[in-house]
């Protein structure tokens, strides 16, 4: 893999090459590979390295990116003339500042956050794994299937990658990271279960476990009986927790509230959700990944993003954070700083929180206790195909996948055919009746997060389709 | 190139491959937006490397690298081949490809003017142009703009003697006004949402576009909304604009009718089909005016699933999805096309870049033009009580493709043929056989546009790619208006 030595040596020659007042130069890559199965087969199995080095130059408030995966003298000297030429036709911005230094990227954020270090996110058995080793991990998987007399289909992931930093006025990042991935669906002739987990660490995963999970999720709910859409409560599974509220973090962003596209405009301070909901970002959490520092280099700090019920306060990349505080909103959005949250730049989007934690509630439930409590309601795995119908309500549509259930009397009776959801993210957010010790999720609608099943009430129904 | 793909196929051959291919591709791509009279992002990317797919003992292997030294490629072949002989540990079957006759070609997207040969000081000054005239208007809280250029040059060499290089160009351009006001975000796009229209074309894309002509109005629509009464809900005539129903056949003809999916071998991810092997022209899709085709070749027009050879050297074809309502045929690809009993692939194996293996992708999945003349306005005009629906906003779909739910812009309400108001947040949903049996009037080709979905998401990992859709404004008849509101 590149080392940040062989970076710095990069960046050196790149700076040598550049006329430009500053220069930044981002590194990413890794080696990456997916062994995939269906119908009880490895059907594609995949490997992959690549690097790449981006160019940012900036002249007096004009800037630009160029980027390129080639290292040799021509490859750098044509990036780098690509990123001038591209900045020097701008106009000058006002708002961009210069690049920040190592001080700055330290960060200084503002009441209530906190810019701290992560654990080690890489793994050298991880880095290790084998097409061999993840074809043993899917023969284990494909047995549970055969003698369920079920098909099986998914992934088993492995990868090391790199993130990496520099700029003219010294700053260097570097961040290097792991991560497999053990993905399962069983498919019975008219129904499914499904599983996903996913670790720096792969001697965290058990795929043997996902498997029998998700076989039994399958068996459970065959002869799927319909039941008419409407108004009920659901337990949701932290994989569909995940795929509906990822939907909202782009909002908490400075730059959404300035643009006006945020459902958070003017309600930041409010009450918005149920006082059991505290959300924070938080990249040192021992369950979460990626790399302490944003898309100029700013350490990640950790921020609540919502406490007891009520929207705290918004993340923010540097220029954000000044453009804010000269702005019509800056008495309405709580702290204003820097908090280490920004896409590399140049970017229209600003900045959003990438490492949701919530919190533990202060009595939690299993989701075999939230059954056991609920007369009559659905047991959802995992959502599909989420979509956002109403930017300021926060409605949602999608559907319920691969196990759905109807619980009666404390007892899941029978599989269910699939739901579509028309829901409000505030609205179910206010209704949430019970909630598990919040872990690791995964699902395919949002990015990862640190989220809990949830009991949610009057959670709105509005289609049945046919399986 | 030739050179690198010896390298390839003598290493993979020698190793054990009974099959092997290569792809070395070179791809160069801009990207520039504007925000709120400001440039939002500039960049100019590079990207070239050369992945290899063989097949050993029966079983698939794939590596890629971005590294063309000697070394690092006849590593990467040999990765593949000891991939393959992992996934042999795990199978039910050989791998079958049907045959395909090998081939020596040279094939380039037409295109009138390069788009990388236009100053960017010129397309940021277009973009500007644009933004100035949706800001104009009052009520526009935010605007934005955007401008695409891809080139991917690749040169396609198997073991079994195929020989292609080919060169694609595609271009994109758009724009959409927001407008925040109370409790309500409502926007408009131009001239289609999410990045705009795109086609397998050069600059020559955005001087047809007529961008700046449309600005103001597109905003002033964006304002208007908020004073516009709500989409009714119930069971109403549906009149669906040409972008919106290239979205709808996007999803509920193209996802479904490929044959990976409908075999189980997107089942973890993308999900299965309805259309089981079973429902060969078997199955009445739609009525008998429906008539879709997928069709790669450049006679259809310039969509982004227009190419000279697919991703495993198969020439493009056209082929007949739905034929008078009755369902057809699937998309295919050498591994696939003997589960339908066909002697030879469909043509539809695509990758996104260099480093992705190549899967079943649609091609320009289309819906053909009514046969008599008929204008939208003219379809309106024979409409007693219905909706006319642009602009996509939201979309979604379950699993096997049945049940889905669209959100437009903006709709307009028609009484006894008539335009009489505007309305908000207009949605309609339904099931995909149901609803294309409902159709019952098709505009003709002058009201027929060739679509671009330039953000088509498949496979693990997931690969984006550009699809075409051609439609022209279609009515459907009775269809569930409203559902996306109801009781919030």
């Amino acid at each position: 893999m590149l080392t940040q030595e062989q970076a710095a040596d990069i960046f050196d020659r790149i700076r040598k090459l550049s006329t430009a007042d500053e220069v930044e130069v981002l590194f990413s890559g890794g080696h990456f590979a997916l062994t995939r199965f269906a119908n009880n087969t490895i059907h594609q199995n995949i490997a992959e390295e690549n690097y790449i080095v981006s160019v940012r130059t900036a002249f007096g408030g004009r800037t630009a990116r160029a980027t390129t995966n080639k290292f040799d003298e021509e490859s750098l000297r044509r990036v780098v003339k690509a990123s001038e030429d591209l900045a020097k036709v701008q106009h000058p911005d006002a708002d961009l500042l210069p690049m920040p230094d190592t001080r700055e990227a330290a960060g200084d954020v503002g009441e209530g956050a906190r810019a701290t270090q992560v654990p080690s996110r890489y793994f050298a058995e991880t880095a290790a794994v084998t097409p061999e080793l993840r074809a043993e991990g899917v023969k284990q998987i494909v047995g549970v299937a055969q003698r369920h007399k079920l098909t099986t289909a998914g992934v088993f992931s492995s990868a090391d990658s790199l993130e990496g930093i520099f700029n003219s006025r010294g700053l260097q990042q570097w961040h290097t990271q792991t991560l497999a991935e053990v993905s399962v669906t069983m498919l019975g002739e008219d129904s499914s279960g499904w599983q996903k987990a996913n670790s720096p660490n792969v001697g965290n995963l058990n795929p043997l476990l996902l498997a029998e999970v998700a076989a039994r999720k399958a068996i459970d709910s065959a002869r799927p009986r319909e039941i008419p859409a409407g108004k009920c409560t659901v337990i949701l599974e932290p994989a569909a927790v995940l795929d509906l509220v990822g939907f909202m973090f782009w909002d908490y962003s400075g730059m959404a509230i300035l643009d006006q596209r945020s459902f958070l405009t003017g309600r930041i301070g409010t009450g918005l959700f149920g006082e059991n909901i505290t959300i924070r970002d938080d990249v040192t959490h021992p369950l979460q990944t990626g790399s302490p520092f944003d898309g100029e280099g700013m350490r990640r700090c950790t921020v609540p993003l919502v406490e007891n019920g009520k929207v705290s306060r918004v993340v923010y990349a540097r220029a954000t954070a000044e453009r804010m505080k000269g702005s019509e909103h800056k008495d309405k959005v709580g702290t204003i700083a820097a908090t280490g949250h920004g896409f590399s730049l140049p970017n229209e989007m600003g900045e959003m929180p990438l490492n949701i934690v919530f919190a533990t509630p202060d009595n939690p439930q299993t989701v075999d206790q939230m059954i056991a409590s609920t007369e009559r309601g659905v047991l959802v795995t995992r959502m599909w195909y989420i979509r956002e119908v109403d930017p300021f309500e926060k409605i949602l549509t999608g559907m319920t996948r691969d196990g759905t259930f109807y619980v009666e009397n404390g007892r899941v009776k029978h599989g269910l055919r699939n739901f579509r959801l028309n829901e409000s993210l505030i609205h179910m957010l206010s209704n949430v009746e019970a909630m598990s010790v919040p872990l690791r999720s995964c699902g395919e609608e949002s990015f990862d997060m640190v989220v809990p099943a949830m009991k949610v009430k009057d959670f709105n129904f509005t289609e049945v389709t046919k399986f | 190139m030739k050179h690198v793909a010896n390298w390839v196929l003598n290493v993979a051959t020698t190793r054990g491959a009974t099959y092997a291919d290569t792809r070395i591709v070179a791809q160069r791509s801009r990207a520039l937006t504007t925000k709120n009279g400001k440039v939002g992002s500039a960049s100019d990317a590079e990207s070239v490397g050369m992945s290899v797919r063989a097949i050993v003992d029966g079983a698939w292997g794939f590596a890629a690298c971005d590294n063309l030294s000697r070394a690092a490629v006849e590593a990467t072949a040999a990765r593949a081949v000891e991939i393959a002989r992992a996934s042999a540990q795990v199978k039910q079957q050989d791998v079958r490809l049907a045959p395909e006759k090998p081939v020596s070609a040279d094939w380039t997207t037409p295109h009138e003017v390069d788009p990388f040969a236009i100053s960017v000081a010129q397309n940021i000054d277009l973009l500007l142009k644009i933004d100035s005239e949706l800001r104009a208007v009052a009520g526009i809280t935010l605007a934005e703009t955007n401008l695409n250029f891809n080139r991917e040059e690749q040169w396609f060499v198997s073991s079994e003697g195929t020989d292609i290089h080919q060169t694609k160009y595609s271009t994109g351009a758009g724009y959409c006004a927001y407008a925040f006001a109370g409790n309500e975000i409502q926007k408009r796009s131009y001239p289609n949402s999410y990045g705009g229209q795109w086609q397998n074309k050069g600059y020559e894309l955005i001087e047809e576009l007529k961008l700046v002509e449309n600005a103001r109005r597109i905003a002033e629509e964006a304002v208007a909304l908020h004073h516009a009464d709500q989409c009714p809900e119930g069971t109403f005539d549906i009149i669906l604009d040409s972008s919106q129903l290239g979205l709808q056949i996007h999803e509920s003809v193209g996802h479904p009718i490929e044959l990976d999916r409908v075999l189980g071998m997107e089942a973890n991810f993308a999900g299965t089909s309805f259309l089981t092997l079973d429902k060969l022209r078997k199955l009445q899709y739609g009525s008998e005016l429906v008539n879709v085709v997928a069709d790669a070749r450049q006679e259809h027009g310039p969509g982004l699933g227009t190419f000279g050879f697919d991703d495993e050297g198969v020439p493009a074809q056209c082929t007949p999805i739905i034929t008078n309502g009755l369902f057809t045929g699937y998309l295919s690809s050498r591994e696939t096309a003997h589960t339908i009993g066909e002697g030879r692939s469909g043509g539809t194996l695509r990758a996104e870049g260099w480093n992705h293996l190549p899967m079943i992708r649609m091609t320009n999945i289309s819906l053909l033009p009514g046969e008599k003349p008929l204008s939208l306005e003219q379809l309106m005009a024979s409409t007693d009580r219905g909706i006319l629906m642009q602009t996509n906003r939201s979309w979604s779909i379950d699993d096997k493709r049945y049940n889905f739910q669209f959100g437009c812009e903006i709709g307009w309400e028609i009484k006894n043929g008539k335009r009489v108001r505007m309305v908000k947040n207009p949605s309609y949903s339904g099931i995909t056989t149901e609803f294309w049996n409902s159709l019952d009037a098709i505009c003709s080709r002058n009201e027929w546009t060739l679509w671009g979905t330039p953000n088509c998401g498949k496979g693990q990992p997931q690969q984006v790619m550009g699809t075409g859709h051609g439609a022209a404004p279609s009515r459907f008849r009775g269809i569930k208006v409203g559902s996306a509101y109801k009781s919030m």
